[in-house]
């Protein structure tokens, strides 16, 4: 078998052979992306947020106390909240049934595939599809919006960005802060059974956004 | 008219995988259009651009490749190369060999189809287990993908749950809620065991190193979650300038491919799993192939490599609603199966695919980066009839053809033979000498009279 430098070198001679190229030629500039930023005020920001993620079957509200929403959402069931400063400032990691501090990778594994809802913060929102901005840090792990069937996520209105454009306009600072970051839109779905929709296929078939 | 192969599978097929596959495929293109309508003035503009952008990648590929990887290395991933399908799966037995690793989660990815990965490693002693609902269905039935992202559009539910009674997934139950469920059940403790997370790449951005993986499952999610490695098996045509491209791009496949404004998961992944992250993989593999792709680059359908494998031209192609994916002999399927297989395969091999469409052009018109398929398809038919196959086949017309133009241009010969076919009767029917030719054509009947007779009497 060839190893692998022989492998790269032959592909890229084939390529410089197929382009009728030498080696190190300049690339031309690439035509201009395209990022269309609007102007939008941040009341129509959250509406359009939340209508979105109800559009796509998720829960949304907008609330000034996001700890008595979570409250009633938990009723008696079980939860790990992230390590997200946020969640701690709101008194979420306090309510019964919550857990929260989780930092080992067993332990972490563990909780989360026995408790029905996990909460998270996000970093960002994107209020034209109704998306969630997640980055995977200490703070933000990645299992706790993916394990559980149920996923809460609590959003500062301000980090509402006006959509995926805005989210690139951005970059890259946002995403090198951590070396994954996800963009969640509404529940894991399917529709590969006769084009039947289904949600909660890997990820959380239930969502719940609430803009504080 | 003459069948074509392809023909005689689709005739085979049960009525109820094409009343399976026509329904699944008009539904999904006729969502797409109304989304991308209803949401930009001209998403044709938004078409040429992408497919400019693309275009342009193909072009150079030779300076983003060099790119891509150093930015790769410098995230922390181990970079790969692999020139045919071989090697590709060399590449990924070598890597899970090397740790030790026998359990593999893989997510969708064409490429690991092309390749034919999973027969792979089972032979070698390692389970890679399909996570995507649609591929762990037809792994379980020993079945094949018959769609690029619906691969399962050919079964219904009756049959799924069918083979999960008989596979011991639970007693027959044919709610699509349920058969979900129940393959949640069933893969969730798989991710949890497995070694590593095998996934492709949506896209690979040049000037960040950045891997975006696209699903709606959140399968490719678990995967890298889940595991401590890492594998992405990636075409050498993948990749995007820059990270602000992706914009344009996200939205256009997930528009495409499900009629979506966004794809549930978007992954943007730029290496292992950092320090004092709580999940996620220590090492991150990416391995490039080209598997036939370069042979494209130095063809005449060096255009085709914009591809973003979304599905669009399957779901509007009328024979594809028709014949479904099966009737195609490779991995991909409708009309961009039918330039791509011939491409990769070579011309020879598979000379009958570019046939199969009825030039209609509604591939052309749908296709996200605006890849002339129709013309391509043209262009196809007609390095087919120069094949040499071909040219042996035709000697017989061509002489046919010469004594016919000798025939013409000698007045005296062609009265004489006119007399000839009068009294003997004109060739017809699809026997003797001329039936193969006459079985698709007929020839007028000669008049009782020549035109040269009736002139002398007149």
């Amino acid at each position: 078998m060839e190893t692998p430098l022989v492998s790269r070198d032959y592909i890229l001679h084939r390529i410089r052979t197929a382009l009728g190229r030498g080696a190190g030629q300049a690339v031309a500039d690439p035509p201009p992306a395209r990022i269309r930023v609007p102007q939008v005020s941040m009341e129509l920001r959250v509406a359009s947020m939340l209508e979105r993620v109800r559009a796509l079957a998720g829960e949304a509200v907008a609330s000034s106390d996001p700890c008595a929403v979570v409250a009633n959402l938990i009723a008696g069931k079980t939860a790990l909240a992230s390590n997200a400063p946020y969640l701690a400032e709101c008194g979420i990691c306090g309510l019964p049934g919550v857990r929260s501090g989780i930092t080992g990778r067993e332990e972490l594994r563990e909780i989360c595939a026995t408790v029905d809802i996990g909460i998270t913060s996000a970093d960002y929102a994107l209020a034209d599809t109704g998306t969630l901005v997640l980055l995977s840090s200490p703070r933000e792990a990645r299992m706790i919006s993916l394990l559980p069937p149920a996923h809460i996520a609590v959003v500062p209105r301000e980090r509402i960005l006006t959509g995926l454009d805005e989210l690139f306009a951005l970059l890259p600072n946002p995403a090198e802060a951590s070396s994954s970051m996800v963009l969640i839109t509404g529940p894991s779905r399917t529709a590969d059974i006769e084009q039947i929709l289904v949600r909660g296929v890997h990820g959380p078939g239930q969502l719940t956004v609430i803009v504080v | 008219m003459r069948t074509q192969p392809i023909d005689q599978v689709a005739a085979g097929l049960p009525a109820e995988t094409k009343t399976a596959v026509y329904e699944g495929s008009k539904i999904g293109h006729e969502k797409r259009t109304k989304l991308l309508f209803d949401h930009y003035g001209d998403p044709n503009r938004l078409r040429t651009l992408a497919g400019e952008i693309k275009q342009h990648v193909v072009e150079n590929l030779d300076t983003y490749l060099p790119a891509v990887e150093a930015r790769l290395v410098a995230n922390g991933a181990k970079v790969h190369w692999a020139a045919t399908a071989e090697a590709a799966c060399e590449a990924v037995y070598s890597i899970l060999k090397a740790r030790g690793a026998k359990k593999l989660v893989k997510a969708k990815t064409m490429v690991s189809e092309e390749i034919e990965l999973a027969d792979y490693l089972e032979k070698r002693g390692i389970e890679a287990l399909e996570t995507d609902l649609g591929e762990f269905i037809v792994q379980l039935d020993h079945d094949h993908p018959s769609h690029i992202i619906k691969p399962i559009i050919h079964k219904n539910r009756r049959q799924i749950a069918e083979l999960f009674e008989k596979s011991g997934l639970g007693a027959y139950d044919d709610e699509p809620g349920m058969i979900t469920q129940r393959a949640r059940q069933f893969l969730r403790h798989k991710y949890l065991e497995a070694d590593a997370g095998l996934t492709g790449a949506n896209f690979v951005v040049a000037e960040s190193g950045r891997l975006v993986i696209v699903t709606n499952e959140g399968n490719s999610r678990f995967c890298l979650a889940a595991t401590r490695c890492h594998i992405a098996l990636v075409g050498i045509e993948k990749i995007l300038p820059r990270d602000r491209d992706l914009a344009l791009f996200l939205n256009l496949l997930a528009r495409s491919g499900t009629a979506q404004q966004l794809t549930v998961y978007n992954e943007f992944i730029l290496g292992p799993r950092a320090a004092g992250q709580p999940d996620g993989p220590d090492e991150m593999h990416v391995i490039f192939v080209d598997n036939g792709r370069t042979d494209v680059l130095a063809s005449d359908c060096r255009e085709i490599l914009r591809c973003i494998r979304c599905g669009a031209c399957l779901n509007t192609c009328p024979v594809y609603r028709k014949i479904g994916g099966h009737s195609f002999p490779w991995v991909y399927s409708g009309p961009i199966g039918a330039i791509l297989t011939p491409q990769f395969m070579g011309v020879q091999h598979e000379p009958a695919l570019p046939f199969a469409s009825s030039l209609c052009g509604a591939c052309g018109e749908v296709c996200p980066v605006k890849i002339d398929i129709p013309k391509i398809l043209l262009e196809l038919r007609s390095d087919v009839k120069k094949a040499d196959a071909r040219e042996h086949k035709n000697r017989l017309e061509k002489l046919g053809f010469r004594a016919f133009a000798w025939m013409m241009t000698h007045p005296r010969i062609f009265e004489m033979a006119g007399r000839i076919g009068r009294s003997m009767g004109w060739p017809s029917g699809n026997k003797g000498p001329m039936g193969a030719w006459l079985s698709e054509r007929d020839l007028p009947p000669l008049p009782a009279h020549s035109f040269r007779d009736l002139w002398r009497r007149r």
